[in-house]
């Protein structure tokens, strides 16, 4: 037993420790690893809603995250981006209809329905239907996206935005950041970043399909913005209003991004 | 006698580690995203054989109702499922793991010997290096997907802004199923993934941890009579040496 151990015996030993030395470290590092990685995500996942206010019903980090993932979205943002268009007979015929928020006031008229414009100056101007009519109207055919997933190639008509504001000299209005649109009876209103609503292919829409706008799909006037998933897609416009701040937005009040841009 | 043979470099091992939650997180967001429109099955002359995914599978994940939050955990994450890829392949890059890892013009007949030799119908397998060939090829195609997931991703959530990328993915439409059809794709992936890795064992599972196998290899004793004429214990830890790369065996 006093023999003392050969070269070979010795080397596997020292290889044996530093096996089990090396297993250690690692599945050590591994572990604590993986706790971490799980508390960060209990953390994440149990965090505190935010503040309800323009935007709600969201953890607030995850909120954070939106609002830096749309400053980074919107430096890549461009009029020169334009959504894609098809010829007229690959507009569907049947409209999809996913929502009536806003469109069940029975007091309703189409008739004396009147646009106002929210000056800040605390002027409204009123504008009736058959004037937006005569203001140069724009067509497009495309592929409405909504943000549950479904989409449907769309045949739209109306006067764009950017023409509405040059023709009603609200350029002034326009150099604020944000939009606000409601409904008549305000149970429905998005805001939208100031340059999504002068894309040139945002479009104040009365007509669907060659034919005006029926009311299930929002008459007489509604918003059709390409560059925005359907929920801000406003039906039935009431008011139009400009701000510096963000407007209210229903769907961001549940839990949706505020920006919503495609 | 053992030895310790380097295998998986520490940044491969960080990247697989790192990317399997964020992946499981992306599904599972994902899931909450796909449940408001549904609408895809697997149908083959009229008749449904799968509808993705039936009511259970929701009421047991908890699916039903949770859109915007779905959203919301997809495009924090999507930025970790990305940068974790992007790390990875240019770590393959750099470091060479590359050549270890691309199929070569033999592995598509290996691949296939490799398979026959997993499912018991072929004995023996071609020699290989660090993978074998139906590695390579599985390793090469999930970063393809990786790639596909980010690119497809990507086309359905600025279709607008990124018209070009919406366009190569042949339209808004056509990008959603095929996003669709990666996620499937990693489901599979990940199961014959876990088979694989128990059926290979310990010493190969522990190699994703710890980086290295222990190897078994005749010992100075044992090789003795057969190399008589050698000077005693030279060329072996030559060898030994050699085989770890130089690192790390003493």
């Amino acid at each position: 037993m006093e023999k003392k151990l050969s070269k070979a015996e010795l080397q596997e030993l020292a290889i044996e420790k530093k096996i089990k030395r090396r297993n250690f470290i690692s599945f050590s590092a591994f572990f604590i690893g993986a706790g971490a990685a799980f508390g960060g995500w209990k953390w994440l996942y149990d965090a505190e809603q935010e503040t309800a206010g323009i935007t709600a019903g969201v953890r607030k980090p995850l909120r954070r995250a939106l609002n830096q993932t749309e400053l980074f979205f919107r430096r890549v943002f461009s009029n020169d981006h334009k959504v894609k268009t098809y010829p007229k007979d690959r507009a569907a015929k049947n409209v999809r209809v996913n929502s009536d928020i806003g469109l069940n006031n029975d007091d309703f008229s189409a008739e004396n329905w009147q646009l106002s414009i929210l000056k800040n100056s605390g002027n409204v101007l009123k504008i009736g239907i058959e004037e937006i009519r005569s203001l140069p109207k724009t067509e497009i055919i495309y592929d409405f996206k909504c943000v549950e997933g479904w989409d449907q190639i769309q045949h739209w008509a109306g006067v764009r935005f950017i023409d509405f504001i040059a023709h009603y000299q609200l350029q002034e209005q326009a150099k604020m950041q944000y939009v606000g649109m409601e409904t008549p009876d305000g149970e429905y209103y998005v805001g939208l970043d100031m340059e999504s609503a002068l894309h040139p292919q945002t479009l104040l829409a009365y007509e669907m399909n060659d034919k005006p706008i029926a009311d299930v799909h929002g008459a007489p006037l509604r918003l059709i913005i390409p560059v925005k998933y359907g929920i801000k897609n406003l039906k039935r416009i009431g008011t139009i209003s400009f701000s510096n701040q963000r407007p209210r937005d229903y769907w961001a009040e549940q839990g949706y991004d505020y920006y919503s841009g495609l | 006698m053992k030895i310790i043979q380097e295998k998986h470099p520490l940044a491969i091992r960080w990247t697989h580690w790192v990317n399997f939650p964020i992946l499981l997180i992306m599904i599972w967001s994902g899931l909450l995203i796909y449940w408001a429109n549904d609408v895809y099955t697997v149908t083959i002359f009229g008749y449904t054989f799968v509808h993705f995914f039936p009511e259970w599978f929701y009421q047991w994940l908890h699916v039903p109702q949770r859109l915007a939050e779905g959203m919301a955990f997809h495009f924090l994450f999507m930025w970790f499922f990305t940068l974790n890829g992007i790390f990875y392949v240019l770590y393959t890059l750099v470091s060479g793991e590359w050549r270890l890892l691309l199929p070569n013009r033999h592995s598509i007949k290996e691949a296939w010997q490799v398979l026959l030799h997993d499912l018991h119908i072929r004995k023996m397998v071609p020699p290989q290096k660090k993978y074998n060939a139906a590695q390579r090829i599985a390793y090469t195609s999930i970063i393809i997907m990786g790639f596909g997931s980010v690119f497809t991703g990507l086309a359905i959530y600025k279709p607008v802004q990124f018209y070009w990328i919406t366009w190569l993915c042949g339209g808004y439409h056509l990008a959603r199923i095929l996003h669709f059809a990666l996620t499937i794709g990693y489901v599979f992936f990940f199961m014959i993934h876990i088979v694989q890795v128990v059926l290979a064992g310990w010493n190969n599972f522990r190699s994703v941890v710890s980086g290295f196998e222990v190897k078994d290899v005749p010992s100075i004793e044992e090789i003795e009579p057969v190399v008589e004429e050698q000077p005693k214990a030279q060329p072996l830890p030559v060898t030994l040496k050699k085989k770890a790369n130089g690192k790390k065996t003493k």
